[in-house]
């Protein structure tokens, strides 16, 4: 068997705003479009997927948030339907996915054996969470490919964001190893924003555009600061200054997507495809993607 | 002279599902079941009317959203504690009443609408609370959700919301806050037979202040809650506000015949069962630093003053 790979890193934020605004049959909201910036990227990031060979997507999720070790999704299908607890006016999306279970036992098992503490999730009735969906069906509409879903263990709230950063590394490291043993290809999605300092009000009419803007300049400074340096190939120096970014900015960064990725990537040193960025409800959200192949790797914006 | 609101009581419980799914698989979770269905009974002899949910474990963004759904249905299943089992529900929610508290908010400054959608995600700790207070739905609830962002003022002008509302409606009320105390849990799983509070520092700290429920002083308790919060809460959020929100609920004083029913630890966090019933007698009130508040006027456009 030849050894598995990582053939692409997205960084996907979730708000469920896209989701909302692209109209699809599984959602039950309905919009008159918005935030066209973010949507068109990820259309030219789910094209640019569609000429890639994978086996599996595996996205590491800030909204499904564990406290007691890490947890992986471990059930070949779930079917539901996922109702946004914020914004239950714009996502409440009908969805039946399908899980490479075999991928997720043997993450767990290498996260497990570099000490990390961890846990398959069986229980049918588990409701994937929208930060999964959201990313997963604007990269992957079609939804023909199986996915791996990880918990964020909130190292960040119970220890500091340099614990969390440590874990998170720990963590990507182990899942790249089980991924090499798999065989496999995959893509790795890690679904947040960057600043996320959030509006507590909202317009009538959430898509109107006239309305939404960045929290504040220091957010926006931050998160430029980051594509630069995700421009330049500077991925060890990002994840470096997470921490302070994320208590800077109150960045979705705490969840430790960003690093889990990054480490299982071995910290590219390579430009970043960056696909769009635009504020969401006042945060500020990118859509960049790592490709290891310097054949396909391109210069998007 | 303006009338009160009658509340009847108000209780503290934890949101953790052990008492619900697995109350058997320590002695300490049997307790709090105990002391769940104890509260269940005297909620059925009270002629209340209405059962009034302040759920920590419901984060809000948009302002504060209120369940307004008549019969929110669904199967529930916790992010960590799944293994545990699901926990199907089906609450009889009080519209009207809903309704009345998002006006009731709005009156007062604060942003707030209510939320009605077929499987919309209740949280764990209003689960927990509803299925142990109201198993039969006997009597209806309302839910109302924690804003991540808000602090102290928008707290108790909530709080004095839900007293407009109650008062408005001449409802008999019981009014649940769920909450732990300490809430550090451990981050392994454990036997759990061998559940504690996580550390000696939590569990004096969550003595210290079940001395004062037990006193009855619920205001003190809310006059301390950044204390509380700097010492025995791990950030999630930027601050502990159950107790604002029951005091300023529950009219801001003293007077209670406080009743620590159960304290016992819930993986690690601090989990009591605790029952205030307004009194005529009180420890006094004390000295209290912060201002009170009866509008919120939000974030004052701090930002847009030019002031830097």
């Amino acid at each position: 068997m030849s050894k598995g790979e990582i053939v692409l890193g997205c960084l996907a934020p979730h708000p469920p705003h896209v989701v909302y605004a692209e109209n699809p049959e599984q959602n039950e909201a309905f919009a008159e479009g918005g935030w066209e910036t973010l949507r068109w990227g990820y259309h030219r990031l789910a094209r640019k997927l569609k000429n890639i060979d994978y086996d599996a997507m595996v996205i590491f999720t800030p909204h499904w948030q564990t406290y007691i070790g890490t947890h992986f999704l471990g059930l070949p299908k779930f079917k539901s339907k996922s109702v946004d607890p914020v914004f239950p006016n714009l996502f409440r999306y009908n969805y039946d996915i399908s899980v490479d279970v075999d991928l997720a036992e043997e993450m767990r098992s290498a996260a497990a054996e570099a000490g990390i503490i961890t846990k398959m999730m069986r229980n049918p009735d588990f409701r994937v969470d929208y930060g999964t969906i959201t990313s997963c069906h604007m990269l992957n509409p079609e939804w023909d490919k199986p996915i791996v879903t990880i918990s964020s263990n909130r190292n960040a709230h119970y220890y500091s964001a340099e614990v969390m950063n440590e874990q998170a590394g720990a963590l990507g490291e182990a899942c790249a190893k089980a991924i090499e043993n798999s065989g496999k290809k995959v893509v790795l999605i890690s679904s947040h924003s960057l600043s996320h300092r959030h509006f507590v009000t909202e317009s009538p009419l959430p898509e109107d555009m006239s309305r939404e803007h960045i929290y504040n300049h220091s957010q926006y400074v931050w998160d430029m600061k980051l594509v630069e340096l995700m421009r330049e190939g500077k991925m060890r120096e990002v994840i470096d200054i997470i921490p302070e970014f994320t208590e800077q900015t109150i960045a979705e960064t705490e969840a430790g997507g960003l690093t889990w990725m990054m480490a299982a990537m071995g910290f590219p040193e390579f430009s970043a495809e960056i696909y769009g960025y635009q504020s969401v409800i006042g945060t500020g959200n990118l859509i960049a993607a790592w490709d290891p192949n310097s054949k396909t790797r391109e210069i998007v914006l | 002279m303006d009338e009160e609101p009658e509340i009847l009581f108000g209780i503290y419980c934890p949101p953790h599902p052990q008492p619900l799914l697995s109350p058997d698989e320590n002695s300490g979770y049997r307790k709090l079941r105990d002391s769940f269905e104890l509260c269940k009974s005297r909620i059925e002899e009270s002629g209340a009317d209405i059962i009034l949910v302040y759920s920590t474990t419901w984060p809000s963004i948009v302002g504060h959203q209120i369940q307004a759904h008549p019969n929110p249905t669904w199967t529930h299943v916790d992010d960590d504690f799944h293994y545990l089992g699901s926990m199907p529900y089906s609450f009889k929610i009080d519209t009207e009443f809903a309704n009345k508290y998002m006006e009731c908010c709005k009156e007062r400054g604060l942003h707030s609408r209510t939320v009605s959608y077929d499987g919309f995600p209740i949280d764990t700790g209003s689960i927990v609370a509803l299925k142990l207070l109201n198993p039969e739905n006997k009597i209806p609830a309302c839910i109302v959700s924690s804003n991540m962002y808000a602090n102290r003022a928008e707290t108790i002008v909530l709080g004095k919301a839900a007293r407009d509302a109650i008062k408005s409606q001449k409802k008999k009320a019981v009014v649940v806050v769920v909450s732990s105390l300490s809430n550090r849990m451990f981050t392994e799983h454990i036997d759990p037979s061998e559940d504690r509070i996580h550390s000696a520092k939590d569990d004096e700290w969550n003595k210290k202040i079940l001395e004062f429920f037990g006193d009855g002083r619920l205001e003190d308790i809310s006059q301390l809650s950044r204390d509380i919060h700097n010492q025995i809460r791990v950030s999630k959020v930027v601050a502990y506000k159950p107790a604002w929100w029951l005091a300023a609920t529950m009219g801001q004083h003293n007077n209670y015949d406080g009743e620590v029913l159960a304290y016992e630890a819930l993986h690690g966090s601090g989990g009591a069962v605790i029952m205030l019933t307004p009194s005529k007698g009180s420890v006094g009130d004390k000295e209290f630093d912060e201002d009170d508040v009866e509008y919120y006027h939000g974030d004052r456009e701090v930002l847009s003053k030019e002031i830097i």
